[in-house]
């Protein structure tokens, strides 16, 4: 067990391009499962090698559970790790794929057995299992041998590069409750990189949000999702994405589909301090609320996606405005080329700077 | 379900055609190959006195005599030959396998010179090495020693090893090799764990391509040793008539010569193909 702390830690891969982690500074607590989320590029999986030490910094340090791992090679940082193809090594059985390093550290062999059992147990793997070689498994199956091979070297922290991401998506979504269940059980503290916003909101205790190299944001699902700090956050959370649009200022408001939608109080204030012209509104597509004729905005509907509970609506808006996105109930939602209006609530709307993209009064 | 016969189309039918124009061109080519080797295999199963007839027999009374007489000269040849093909072979692949680690896994620096250098070492013709490499085998008393042929045959062979070897390192995951790292495992457990098992077929097919190599050397064995560690193609360099016709007693020796090769690539042939297409297929 150990909280894991980035300080400043960058990496630079070339020397005339930017960062790839740019003074990343992070702490995640004991116990604590943190995950890494971004876009390809932004620099997770990066940061999450640095503290495999599998990357150098070029600046920055490292720590684990107070000390400084910087300069520790990976076999002495107490560190386990499952990678995004499991690597398992193909002529090894399971049972020595998940007790290799075990025997890399001089580990008796009645002790290591029992110890690949248990990890075996915990993750469901039949004993039967043990004695094949990885070709032999399935894909889940492959993925909790990753999982085992790194448990059973009960390592102060778990990183975990995309360990879902080779399993069908059926698959996924049983292993990743059950990747969070185990590491709450454990109590081992964890870092997990993925690209899928639902992962890392399904899973994460905090959500470390990354974009080219720069920490965006780092809370909790929730604080995300409420509270983004700014339009990056704001896209990548939430699912399907909000609906972001640059738009004119006007008297009394932000000028879009034709009207003049007003601006909470906070807002409009921050936009006038600020001397903007326009900005950038969002609104989630669950706050786009159907309004039978009564809604601030007007559209017509050009797509319907059912997803069974809800409906997408894909809405061009009136005079020109580029589309957005609705979620409506799915049992009865409007036919393809009906015109729907929808009312959005003052506390539902986020606004950010066009220039800098930061939060308008947050 | 009625099965409706087709006749093909103008373009199927030129398909079709084209396809079986090559395969008469593929039989022939193979055929003009395989001819000759199996007149010699033939031939060496002729008394002397059928060998060298015009028209050829093609009846004639099979006879082991020729290959007795083979067999009964050949046993320092042979042992020459076993040696220093296996002694090269087993020296190239010790020393091949940490080069293309050094030169793949965790390349050293320049490592695209060390690359350059070891290929580079081909293009002089042998020809042109060899009065220079007389001289220091002389001076090293190493004339004429089957150590030579060794030594020759491994650096003859090291530099295609180590090309081919770095290009199955190359293929080894990497997410496999920092997994290794992770565990704990240094750099021999690396290569020998983890690296080795991964890439043996290509370490066989390697080391079978070396095998190969080694047996068939002719030059350097010719200049360089007389009797202590003459080889196999000398022996047959001796078989070839001197005077009067012995063409079945040459066939025969060349037939007894070509059989580890060819046996060899056949019982390999698999790890073979799969060794030298290891990046092709994945």
């Amino acid at each position: 067990m150990a909280h894991v702390k980035y300080v400043s830690a960058t990496r630079v891969y070339a020397k005339d391009a930017p960062p790839a982690v740019d003074a990343l500074d992070l702490d995640i607590r004991d116990g604590e499962f943190m995950v890494l989320v971004g876009p390809s590029g932004s620099g997770k999986t990066t940061a999450l090698r640095m503290l495999a030490g599998l990357e150098p910094l070029d600046g920055g340090r490292v720590e684990i559970g107070e000390r400084d791992v910087t300069f520790v090679p990976p076999k002495d940082r107490d560190i386990a790790m499952v990678f995004q193809n499991y690597a398992l090594y193909p002529q090894k059985t399971v049972a020595e794929n998940m007790g290799f390093a075990l025997k890399m550290a001089g580990v008796h062999r009645d002790e290591r057995d029992r110890r690949v059992r248990e990890a075996a147990r915990l993750l469901d793997l039949d004993d039967a299992l043990l004695t094949r070689k990885p070709k032999q498994l399935s894909g889940g199956q492959r993925q909790r041998v990753a999982m085992g091979r790194a448990i059973v070297r009960e390592p102060k922290v778990f990183l975990m590069d995309e360990p879902l991401s080779n399993l069908d998506a059926k698959l996924r979504v049983q292993t990743r409750s059950q990747i969070a269940e185990l590491q709450r059980r454990l109590g081992i503290t964890t870092v997990y990189v993925t690209h899928d916003q639902v992962e890392a909101m399904t899973m994460g205790h905090r959500v470390a949000v990354l974009s080219g190299g720069l920490l965006q944001q780092c809370a909790s699902p929730r604080e995300l999702y409420e509270n983004p700090v700014n339009q990056f956050v704001a896209g990548f959370i939430g699912s399907p994405a909000m609906n972001l649009q640059t738009v004119p200022l006007a008297e009394g408001g932000a000028r879009l589909a034709g009207t003049v939608l007003s601006l909470p109080g906070p807002i409009a204030a921050a936009a006038k301090a600020a001397g903007l012209r326009e900005l950038v509104l969002g609104i989630r597509p669950e706050h786009l609320h159907l309004a039978n004729g009564s809604g601030e905005l007007a559209g017509d509907v050009m797509l319907v996606e059912e997803l069974g509970a809800d409906a997408l609506l894909h809405v061009r808006l009136a005079e020109g405005g580029s589309p957005v996105v609705a979620r409506a109930e799915g049992r009865r939602p409007p036919a393809l080329g009906q015109h729907v209006t929808f009312h959005v609530q003052q506390e539902d709307m986020f606004a950010f700077d066009p220039a800098t993209g930061a939060r308008l009064a947050g | 379900m009625t099965a409706v016969p087709v006749t093909p189309g103008p373009h199927r039918l030129r398909e079709m055609s084209g396809r079986a124009g090559w395969g008469v061109l593929a039989w022939i080519v193979g055929i003009a190959f395989f001819l000759p080797v199996l007149w010699m295999v033939i031939t060496a199963f002729k008394p002397e006195s059928a060998a060298e007839t015009w028209p050829p027999q093609f009846v004639f009374k099979p006879t082991l005599s020729e290959f007795r007489l083979v067999f009964s000269g050949m046993g320092p040849f042979l042992t020459h030959s076993v040696v220093a093909t296996i002694g090269s072979t087993i020296l190239v692949v010790l020393l091949g396998v940490p080069a293309a680690y050094a030169l793949s896994v965790h390349p050293v620096k320049r490592w695209r010179d060390g690359l350059f250098f070891f290929i580079s070492t081909k293009m002089l013709p042998i020809v042109a090495a060899i009065g220079p490499l007389y001289v220091i085998a002389l001076k090293a008393h190493l004339l004429d020693t089957v150590w030579l042929l060794i030594i020759l045959y491994t650096a003859m062979n090291l530099p295609l090893a180590v090309w081919m070897i770095r290009s199955f390192m190359l293929e080894v995951p990497r997410e496999l090799l920092e997994a290794a790292r992770l565990d704990g495992a240094g750099r021999i457990r690396e290569i020998s764990g983890v690296i080795l098992p991964i890439i043996s077929p290509g370490l066989v097919s390697t080391a079978l391509i070396c095998v190969i190599f080694a047996w068939n050397e002719l030059f350097l064995a010719l200049n360089l040793t007389v009797t202590n560690a003459a080889t196999m193609p000398m022996y047959l360099i001796s078989s070839v008539p001197q005077e009067g016709l012995y063409i079945a007693h040459l066939s025969a020796a060349a037939t007894v010569a070509s059989v580890p090769v060819i046996l060899v690539g056949w019982i390999a042939q698999r790890s073979l193909v799969r060794g030298l297409s290891m990046g092709a297929i994945k």
